[in-house]
């Protein structure tokens, strides 16, 4: 099993959390606690999926990004951004003015994540036809959801393709373009992801079966789209545009972050398509116990309305389904006609990226096991049995953990007392086994001094 | 560690739950996932023939740190010839199990390539008894 400790792009402010516990009650893999009146993330179970982010009402949980200034260390800049930023943008506002404008604030060069996504997608059939044992298939395009199979579906990291995403494979492309057109050293380029979500930047900064990502740096989409939107903005109405270049992206390339957008292009007979975490949580446990036969492939994305839907977007996740799904349908219009063309650079590059396009082993990193020894991990069990039986069920969160199955778990291991339950603190008073200044003092251990003492004071 | 469960007559909306909870308890013991699906497999298998052919019956699990012992006890009709149950391909199935996706007489042929211990007791009019065995190591 992997050991290496996650990289994490979602970190809290301490100082800005006010312990609400929002967080914790919404977290997927039960990843949070809170302690003196904080939360407090435990890094092993996290998987970066960005839904205690949503969920916080004080912007608490903020996402480490890279200085945007880091982009000018580099003679050469590319903006490697996903098709889901240009659908951030009213459809008025022309691809290639973006482009335009990306290359005014500092980038030299600009290219669409899915410009690789015809290798992707060939690569991802030809594996499935080398591999037909192997049922189903997981696509690895979402890095939450290769985590989320790390951490809680061990037993199906098998399953997973083991490619590139076409992020990283586009990236390898004009990394490889640049240098040999401009000779240029590697490290006079500057790669750089505009990320609509916090699990790329996982995935970037420590990725999953690869060495090193090629991408060298990572802006969050939101502070992106402010400069960009700054520069509409100063250009003003009367704005006319100079026409640029724009990636020759196809129709069904555009579309491949939307949800189905892989499942459409992919060969196999039996495949689903399901979008948001919970929901994929619940057919992920249908299909780890063979309740679901015969499918070949799954797309799974952990947002709703996958990459729309990604945290770092600026905009209802509808409304930008629909615009990427609008420009696509331009593309299409245009390929019908034979008047899209086709990047024979990008062509030239097959044999290539097709050959680098593999990762190594993607290795289980279970979150459950509660001890490496089965014999000290059953004693534990029966521990949890134990405390379990004895706890209310109410799920109420008040002894800082999300669940009382959390609660049992965390007094086993050592990180909770049986105490913090507010019923059995509660009981003991009655009994005369605790007096009310013990169970304040548990209290203001979970949820500091200031939310037990100055309650009253402040009204 | 000991865990019971019951299932019922033709409940077939709430079949793999057993499995399920099962899974839950192997995968937080260390027990490697090629394991853990080997047992889930055949539990779930031994619980949907419990539904489908018998009128319910009760599971038991005993977890010990080398092995999982799993009994699958059904009151029922019975099998009456096991050897005959045993091969792929063999089942009596009614109609409407099998337009449910069940019953497709690989029940106990799966059985028998998942686990590393297997035994079939039936008596006809009285009901079947699936014991199995799957080493963790």
């Amino acid at each position: 099993m992997d050991k290496t400790p996650f990289f994490h792009a979602l970190s809290i402010d301490e100082d800005t959390c006010i312990g609400c516990s929002h967080c914790m009650k919404t977290c997927p893999t039960e990843a949070l606690r809170v302690r003196d009146g904080k939360a407090v993330l435990i890094p092993d179970r996290c998987i970066d999926c960005g839904n205690c982010f949503k969920v916080c009402p004080v912007h608490a949980i903020y996402i480490k990004q890279d200085d945007f200034e880091d982009i000018f260390k580099f003679p050469v800049r590319v903006a490697v951004i996903p098709s889901v930023f240009m659908g951030q943008f009213p459809n008025d506002i022309s691809v290639s003015r973006i482009y335009t404008i990306l290359k005014e604030i500092g980038f030299t060069h600009v290219i669409e994540a899915e410009s690789a996504v015809p290798f992707y997608t060939m690569a991802k059939n030809k594996y499935a036809d080398e591999n037909p044992d192997i049922k189903p298939l997981i696509s690895t395009f979402c890095p939450a959801i290769v985590r989320l199979i790390q951490v809680k579906f061990p037993g199906l990291t098998e399953n997973l393709i083991p490619l590139r995403p076409p992020l990283e494979i586009t990236a390898m492309y004009i990394h490889r373009k640049l240098k040999k057109e401009l000779e240029l050293k590697d490290d006079q380029i500057g790669i750089f992801y505009i990320t609509p979500c916090a699990a790329e930047i996982a995935a970037v900064k420590s990725p999953v079966g690869e060495e090193l990502s090629i991408v060298d740096g990572v802006i969050n989409m939101d502070s992106l789209y402010n400069r960009v939107y700054h520069e509409i903005k100063k250009q003003g109405k009367g704005y006319k545009e100079q026409k640029l270049p724009v990636s020759q992206l196809s129709a069904d390339s555009v579309l491949s972050s939307l949800t189905n957008g892989e499942r459409r292009l992919s060969s196999a007979h039996h495949s689903y398509s399901i979008d948001e975490i919970h929901n994929v949580i619940e057919f992920l446990e249908k299909i780890e116990n063979e309740e679901i036969e015969d499918v070949d492939f799954l797309e799974l994305r952990a947002c709703d309305q996958s990459c729309p839907g990604g945290i770092l977007t600026c905009d209802n996740r509808f409304l930008i389904c629909e615009r990427v799904f609008n420009r696509a349908r331009k593309i299409a219009d245009r390929e019908r006609k034979g008047e899209q063309t086709k990047d024979h650079e990008l062509e030239e590059e097959r044999n290539y990226l097709m050959r680098n396009i593999k990762v190594g082993d993607i290795n289980p990193r279970s979150m459950l096991v509660l001890d490496d020894n089965i014999a000290v991990a059953l004693e534990k069990m029966k521990k949890i049995d134990g405390y379990r039986a004895r706890l209310p069920q109410t799920d109420c969160g008040i002894c800082g953990a999300p669940t009382c199955d959390a609660l049992a778990r965390d007094i086993v291991c050592d990180n909770a007392e049986m105490t913090d339950c507010i019923f059995i603190q509660r009981n003991l008073e009655a009994r005369g086994n605790m007096d009310v200044h013990e169970s304040l003092k548990i209290m203001e251990m979970i949820w500091g001094s200031e939310k037990i003492n100055d309650y009253v004071k402040k009204k | 560690m000991h865990l019971e469960y019951q299932v019922y007559e033709a409940d077939f909306v709430n079949a793999g739950a057993a499995s399920s909870a099962i899974k839950k308890t192997l995968k937080q013991l260390n027990v490697s996932p090629q394991i853990v699906k080997r047992v889930v497999v055949a539990l779930y298998e031994a619980e949907v023939n419990a539904i489908a052919h018998a009128y319910g019956g009760m599971i038991y699990a005993d977890i010990e740190p080398d092995k999982i012992i799993l009994k699958v006890e059904d009151k029922g009709p019975g099998i009456p010839d096991i050897a005959w149950a045993m091969q792929e391909g063999n089942s009596t199935a009614s109609p409407e199990v099998r337009n449910m996706g069940f019953g497709a007489g690989m029940g106990l042929p799966n059985i028998q390539k998942n686990v590393d211990k297997l035994n079939v007791t039936s008596t006809v009019g009285v009901g079947t008894t699936v014991e199995m065995e799957v080493n963790f190591t």
